[in-house]
């Protein structure tokens, strides 16, 4: 068992509690991801869904629009993780962009992995390994930063 | 930022739609589906925070995904559908958008 992630300083700011070869890999996976984040990468579609599925020229007007600020979006969060990863203590705005990150990572190695409903059969001889490995790794880090966002937001909500 | 403010944007443009019914009073729904990827604690927490639905009203927005594989999360006028769209994207989530029938 490692050490608790996620936990909070008494300034409120967030300690991330990660070791040492956590946070090599963390360091690492955002430059690797970087050039596949773009709208032209197979293992990318997913980080750039079609908003009008039967409106072709809508859809078209949707990415002229949008594309280029959710591709910033997607990089800005890899750059923050990226940036942040040896800092002892971040902000909320910090955790939010690693939840970004990670989120981006798990869209384009679980397309990659071609992820289905189907309980996942790599075994540790097959090729996929380690990736497999990674994702696994990043779905457990996304709930527990999701746990520590989570518990900041009013659970009666602020709408009915 | 992609551009000066006064930037004229294409979308903003009206444009012919092809014989399609587009009357306006019908509002626009925004639909989440159900993907393989995303974690169920994440959706629901993005529904939080993108909505500010309670935590109760937004689990049974994931559950509805989960299960029946589509859910609507927002409904509204095009330019609101869209900009929810747009937010859900960032979040990594498979939305889409239709004209309510």
């Amino acid at each position: 068992m490692g050490r608790r992630r996620f936990t909070r300083d008494r300034h409120g700011r967030i300690r991330p509690g990660l070791e040492l070869p956590e946070r090599e890999l963390l360091r690492l996976l955002p430059d690797q991801a970087r050039d596949l984040v773009d709208p032209g990468e197979t293992s990318a579609q997913r980080l750039f869904p079609v908003a009008y599925p039967d409106d072709e020229a809508a859809q078209a007007d949707y990415h002229e629009m949008m594309g280029s600020q959710l591709l910033e979006h997607h990089h800005d969060a890899l750059d923050v993780l990226a940036g942040t990863i040896d800092e002892a203590t971040i902000d909320e705005d910090d955790l939010r962009g690693w939840l970004g990150a990670v989120e981006v990572l798990r869209l384009v190695l679980g397309t990659q992995l071609d992820v289905s409903e189907d309980p996942v059969d790599i075994g540790p001889d097959d090729p996929r390994a380690d990736q497999f490995t990674v994702y696994q790794y990043l779905s457990m880090l996304q709930g527990e930063i999701v746990d520590a966002l989570a518990a900041g937001l009013p659970r009666a909500g602020t709408v009915q | 930022m992609t551009g000066p403010e006064t930037e004229v944007r294409p979308a903003e443009v009206d444009r012919p739609e092809g014989g399609e019914d587009v009357r306006p009073d019908r509002p626009w729904m925004v639909i989440v589906w159900n993907d393989p990827i995303n974690l169920m604690s994440y959706v629901t927490y993005v529904f939080q925070k993108l909505f500010g639905y309670s935590r109760d009203k937004a689990t049974q927005l994931m559950l509805d995904v989960h299960h029946k594989g589509r859910a609507v999360v927002s409904s509204g006028p095009r330019e609101r559908a869209e900009l929810d769209v747009f937010r859900l994207h960032e979040h990594g989530l498979w939305a889409t958008m239709e004209q309510a029938s």
